[in-house]
Order: C-alpha cells, then sequence, then structure tokens
C-alpha cells in the first residue's frame, strides 16, 4: 500500500493535466465540460475548485479520481498517465492512491460504520484481524468510537461525513478529493469537517483537492484556489493571496 | 478480494433482501426437485426391472443344450466348436467341467416332463419341473403361500396357482376373486405317477447293464403340497411352461421318462445319467457372452436372452434422458429467477455498485460478489431441492405402494435417489445459477462508476 508521505510534501507536482478535455454527447450537441485545461497541483497541496454549476469542478475531480476518462488530453498522478491505465490498473489506482469524500456522503447503508470504513481493506485484502483494528482507530480518529455498530441512517449528517473520511484515508492515499463535502452539512458541523480535511492535509502531508461552493471555506482552509467556468480554468491563486484582495 | 471476504458480503447482501432472495430460492429448489424426482423414478424403475429380472434367472442364465440332440441338427456349421457328429455328450463329467468354468455359479440339468397327478383321486395331466435349492430367490417365490423346497430331496412339491386352482375345481382367474383360498392345498398330499427309466441287465453277464435296451416301470410318487406361487418362475416357455415344481435332487433320483422327448426315448440310461440341458446360472449377466464362448468351445450349444438386457439398458437410458429433460425444465424456470432477481439486485443496488468502485473495487470484485449470490442461492437451493425431492420421492413411493396394496399386487420400490444423484443436483444447481449470474454479474461489473453514483 502506498502511504501519504508525513508532514507537508517536498513540493513535487502530485496531479498535473495536460490539455485535458472531457466531452459528453448530448444527442446531436457535444457539451465540453472540461475543456483543454492544464493545470499542476503539488504534493501535499491543500486545494479548492471553484465555479458556478456546471463550470467542469466535479468532472474534473472525477477524471483525477480515475472514476472518468478523458475525451482527450492526459492526467497525470505521481507520473502516470491514468487514461493509459486499464479498468483493473484504474481500480487499484483509486484503492491505493485516492480516498474520495462526496456531497451525499455515499455510506453503503446496509453496513454498519465499522463495515463500510473495512470495506476498502477487504478489496486491498488486508488480514481480517488487522482490519478490525485499523478501522476501529479510523473512526476513533473521526471521533466515532461509540458508533461503530451503527448504520449511517441512524447517524447525523455530520457523522455521516465523518465516517465516509475515516473511510476515505483508511488506505492511506496520496490524493484525498473531496466533491462538496460540506455541501449536505450545517456551517457548524461543515467547519468540523473541513477541520479534519485540513488535519489531514497538515499532519499527514496528503494532497487535498476539495469541490465546494462555498468561496469562504474555501479561502479558510484551502492554500489555493482553482476558479472554473464552462470547463475551462480561469482563474488560479494561492488562498493567502485571494484573502490578501479579499482585505 | 478475498474468497472468504465474497462469500461474507454475499451472504451479507442475500440477508438484506431476504424475501426476494427465499422465493429464489424457493425457485430454485422446486425446479431441482422436480429434476431429482424425475431422475430417481427413473433410476427407481430401473433397480425395480434390473431386481425383478436379476431374480427371474432370465438375464443371468445360459442354457446348454448338446449338439447330438436331434433338435440341434437344423443348426450345422456357423458355431463354435466341433460337428454335431463329434461333439461331446452333456452329460454329469460335462456338467462339472462347465460349473467350474469362471463366472459360472452353478449348472443343474433341465428336467421336465409330462406326467399325471392325482389329487382326491382326481387324475391331472400337467408338466412339471425340478428347481434348484437357488431358485429361491426367484421373484416367482416373492409372494410365495406356504414355503419353499425343505431340503434338495424332500418330498415336496410347489404349485403354480391357476394349477392349484384347478385341483379345487376352479376355473383360474385373479386371486382378489378367489372364492376358497389356495392356501388349503397346503400340507395336502398329491400323487404322481411316472414312467421310470432304467437300463436293462446284460443277459451274459448278469447284473452289468446293457447299452441296447431300457425299461420303464410305471411308479407313484407322494408329495406333500408345501407352497403355492403367484408367478411362474417358468415363464418363458409359453405353453410348454411347468405348473408343479419339484427339488431338484428328488426328481433327478426319479429318472423320470418324458414320453414327449423323442431323446429320452431313443438313448439308454448310461451309468454316468445325460441331459437334454442343462441350465448353467452365471454371476452377472456381463459374464454371459465369455462363458457362452467358453462353452461353445467344449462343443455344446447355448442360449440366453443377454440381448434383451441390452435393449433393456437402452430403453432407460432413453427413458433417464426424457425425465431429466422434463426435470430440467422446471430448473430453466427457476434459472430465470435467478436472473430477473440479481438484474433487480443491481437496478437496486445501482448506487452501491458505484460506491465499491469509486473506493476500489475492481470489476472482478463485483462479478465475484454476484457469482457468490448467485452460487449461494443456488447451493441452498439445491440442497433444499435435494431433500424436496427426497421426500417428494418418498410420498410417491408410498402412495404408490398403497394403490398396489389395495389391488392386492405386492409392493415395490419404484423409487431410488442415490447419493450421487444428491450430490449432482446441488453441484448441478450451482452451475446453472453461476451461469444465470454471468449476465447480471458482467452487468454489474461494467457499471460506469460514475453513472452508479448520480443514481438514487
Amino acid at each position: 500500500m502506498t502511504g501519504a508521505r508525513e508532514g507537508k510534501g517536498n513540493g513535487s507536482i502530485a496531479v498535473r493535466t495536460d490539455n485535458l478535455c472531457r466531452h459528453f454527447r448530448m444527442g446531436e450537441s457535444l457539451i465540453p465540460a472540461v475543456d483543454q485545461l492544464s493545470l499542476q497541483i503539488r504534493a501535499a497541496e491543500f486545494v479548492a475548485l471553484l465555479g458556478a454549476s456546471g463550470s467542469g469542478k466535479s468532472t474534473l475531480l472525477n477524471l483525477i479520481a480515475g472514476l472518468d476518462r478523458p475525451t482527450s488530453g492526459s492526467v497525470l498522478v505521481e507520473g502516470k498517465d491514468l487514461a493509459r491505465l486499464g479498468r483493473n490498473d484504474l481500480a487499484k489506482y483509486r484503492l491505493r492512491t485516492v480516498g474520495m469524500v462526496f456531497q451525499s456522503f455515499n455510506l453503503i447503508p446496509s453496513m454498519t460504520l465499522i463495515e463500510n470504513v473495512e470495506l476498502p481493506l477487504r478489496f486491498a485484502e488486508v488480514d481480517r484481524a488487522e482490519r478490525r483494528d485499523l478501522c476501529q482507530k479510523a473512526l476513533e480518529r473521526v471521533r466515532l468510537g461509540a458508533r461503530l455498530h451503527h448504520r449511517p441512517g441512524e447517524l447525523s449528517g455530520g457523522e455521516q461525513q465523518r465516517a465516509a473520511l475515516a473511510r476515505a484515508l483508511i488506505n492511506h492515499p496520496l490524493l484525498l478529493l473531496a466533491d462538496e463535502p460540506t455541501g449536505n452539512l450545517d456551517s457548524q458541523t461543515g467547519a468540523e469537517i473541513m477541520n479534519l480535511l485540513e488535519e489531514s492535509n497538515q499532519s499527514l502531508g496528503m494532497t487535498v483537492i476539495m469541490v465546494t461552493h462555498e468561496r469562504s471555506l474555501a479561502e479558510r482552509h484551502s492554500e489555493r484556489l482553482i476558479f472554473l467556468a464552462d470547463g475551462r480554468l480561469v482563474d488560479d491563486r494561492s488562498a493567502a493571496r485571494n484573502a490578501g484582495e479579499v482585505r | 478480494m478475498k474468497a472468504y471476504d465474497v462469500a461474507e458480503l454475499a451472504l451479507r447482501n442475500l440477508r438484506e433482501s431476504v424475501l426476494r432472495n427465499s422465493l429464489t430460492t424457493v425457485g430454485i429448489s422446486v425446479g431441482v426437485a422436480s429434476l431429482v424426482a424425475m431422475l430417481s423414478l427413473g433410476i427407481g424403475l430401473q433397480q425395480l426391472a434390473n431386481r425383478r429380472l436379476a431374480k427371474s434367472g432370465l438375464f443371468d442364465t445360459v442354457r446348454v443344450t448338446s449338439r447330438r440332440d436331434l433338435r440341434n441338427l437344423s443348426r450345422e456349421g456357423g458355431e463354435n466348436g466341433p460337428d454335431a457328429a463329434e461333439s461331446p455328450p452333456l452329460d454329469e463329467s460335462a456338467r462339472q467341467r462347465i460349473a467350474q468354468l469362471p463366472n459360472v455359479g452353478e449348472a443343474y440339468p433341465e428336467i421336465r416332463f409330462v406326467t399325471e397327478l392325482r389329487f382326491e383321486d382326481k387324475p391331472h395331466l400337467t408338466v412339471v419341473a425340478a428347481l434348484p435349492s437357488s431358485a429361491r430367490a426367484n421373484d416367482a417365490f416373492d409372494g410365495i403361500e406356504g414355503r419353499f423346497f425343505s431340503s434338495d430331496s424332500a418330498q415336496e412339491a410347489i404349485l403354480e396357482r391357476s394349477f392349484a386352482q384347478r385341483l379345487l375345481g376352479e376355473s383360474p382367474k385373479p386371486a382378489a376373486n378367489d372364492s376358497t383360498p389356495v392356501t388349503a392345498l397346503l400340507g395336502k398330499q398329491l400323487i404322481m405317477r411316472y414312467g421310470e427309466r432304467t437300463a436293462l441287465p446284460s443277459s451274459s453277464a448278469g447284473s452289468a447293464p446293457t447299452d441296447t435296451a431300457y425299461s420303464v416301470t410305471a411308479r407313484y410318487e407322494n408329495l406333500t403340497i408345501v407352497g403355492i406361487c403367484d408367478l411362474d418362475p417358468d415363464s418363458m416357455r409359453g405353453q410348454s411352461r411347468a405348473r408343479v415344481f419339484l427339488p431338484l435332487k428328488l426328481t433327478e433320483g426319479l429318472h423320470v421318462m418324458d414320453p414327449s422327448n423323442l431323446r429320452d426315448t431313443t438313448n439308454v440310461p448310461g451309468r454316468s445319467p445325460t441331459y437334454s440341458a442343462l441350465e448353467v446360472r452365471v454371476g452377472s449377466p456381463q459374464s454371459i457372452p465369455a462363458v457362452e464362448a467358453a462353452i461353445k468351445h467344449m462343443g455344446f450349444d447355448t442360449f440366453s436372452l443377454l440381448d434383451a438386457t441390452k435393449n433393456l439398458r437402452q430403453f432407460f437410458a432413453v427413458l433417464d434422458l426424457f425425465l431429466g429433460i422434463f426435470g430440467s425444465l422446471a430448473l430453466t424456470v427457476a434459472s430465470i429467477g435467478i436472473i430477473n432477481t440479481l438484474v433487480m439486485a443491481i437496478l437496486e443496488r445501482r448506487r452501491e455498485i458505484g460506491i465499491m468502485k469509486a473506493i476500489g473495487a475492481t470489476d472482478q470484485d463485483v462479478k465475484g460478489l454476484f457469482f457468490a449470490e448467485a452460487g449461494v442461492m443456488g447451493g441452498f437451493g439445491g440442497a433444499l431441492g435435494a431433500a424436496l425431492g427426497w421426500a417428494l420421492g418418498h410420498i410417491i413411493n408410498g402412495g404408490t405402494n398403497l394403490y398396489l396394496k389395495h389391488q392386492h399386487i405386492p409392493p415395490a420400490q419404484i423409487w431410488f435417489v442415490p447419493w450421487w444423484l444428491v450430490a449432482s443436483a446441488i453441484v448441478f444447481a450451482i452451475g446453472v445459477s453461476l451461469v444465470s449470474g454471468l449476465y447480471p454479474a458482467r452487468r454489474a461489473a461494467r457499471l460506469d462508476p460514475v453513472e452508479a453514483l448520480r443514481y438514487e
């Protein structure tokens, strides 16, 4: 298993996209969800992807996550071109390199929290005895140690998102991808989740790429803001600079 | 994903939709039960026929006759061994040599003759045959009233039911309609009148037998009726079949002359008895060709009904095939049920599949999971179906025997579920389920994770 580096990264490029395009055919017309997008994200960076609905943020995140394939161009993660990976290698990439958090939590409702968190470890063929211990610790880290055997339906939104974060981190990924992680949460709970994401970035040295609508949240927690419109990169600035301009 | 994880997750998923999956499993079990029931019936009937035929002695018996026999003169040439003129006599030494051939159980002379039997001073002309003690296992004696001979030389007789009814002055009719029970004859005396053939002493040497003349002396033998049999152990002989049976040793010792047998009238009885025919019991029907070849090589003619068993086996193979096809139809319907259940599961769990793929499940993991679910349903359905089929078999067997009893027919085991059928049915059910799971599993594995995650 490829583990995340301890502490902040060494400035190497974690993710690079070159002329990345993802077009969707809708009847006769072709919709460019991501269009000629080139960017670089350094290892251990905390990046927020911002933009209006339909600007291509989630599509870009899916392409980086290896859930979707580009129409043209390339996505390189740790030097590997995802477009060239087969279905099996792409699944292994999602298992070992990426951890994902979704707006709607995406926990499996019929499974308990510990079973949900255990799932990536099952796919990684980690021994049963080791698995239980790892899951318990992961859930305790997000303060859900007392809710191991509860099903998602029995938890609040914030608790579910914390459990989803525990599942995303269980395989120590290099990239933590969060698609509107606070979209379904109140501001206080959202802040709590953001703190956990930031903690993962700071202490574990994970590269975090987060899609969000909430600019203030992004400014507060991320280092860099990337603005998209119509699938194209329209602005790329550091959060500190952005904060300065606002001030 | 490790095999036990796949199995654990599959069981979990099956428990989640317990009603639907249980109904699908019941569907499989009904299919398997019908398959097991049909095949068990075929196997049972085949075993019943084999048992009956084996007990009838028709298919493991070789009839041996001498080529010198006047009846065989038309069959010259084309056979193995010497010509009729050079062939050895079918005497006691030949009988002993045949009895020592490999796979031969016993070789005994066929003794049958037409004679008069007196019962309560009324004469009855009929065919009498001798039976060895091994005939006790013949199915003709399964429902015997009374008993079999106490020994091979006992002065006892067993009557065929129609003859027994004749003795009682009745016309033969079904046993159910008997006015006087034939068992009334048991223990009663029957007097057999017969002609004893003895060689005449030589006029010059005094006591030494001559080879040119013999005498026939009228004799009487008192016989006790000990049994009455329903079926005729001699049924293949048609009109000439025997109605009265005597122990073999006793009959041999009587040296009865059969006036209807031309050979008996022309041959002089020697020191060593010669026989018109021998019945040779072979260990199994499969050994018959080898035994027949060996006997022909010794210079005798043989006859067996082996070809009939070949046809019988062929008939049961076709019957089993047809019953299997009918049984499989229900399993085919059940397999459509599996496909339906799994396709429904894919639709219901579309998002779940998307989540699993997003967090690292490979196509193989997803496929394996659906395969395992199909396999588990198949395994449970197969085991339940085999048990159901077994129970169904017992019920039908019981019902059939109840009907047979009502019809005054001896009970029969028409149903047999061998262990290999149970094991094969379970394996077959799992196999059919896995094949049924192929399409749903492939469909689940190929789901686009982004599309699946959007699904509500």
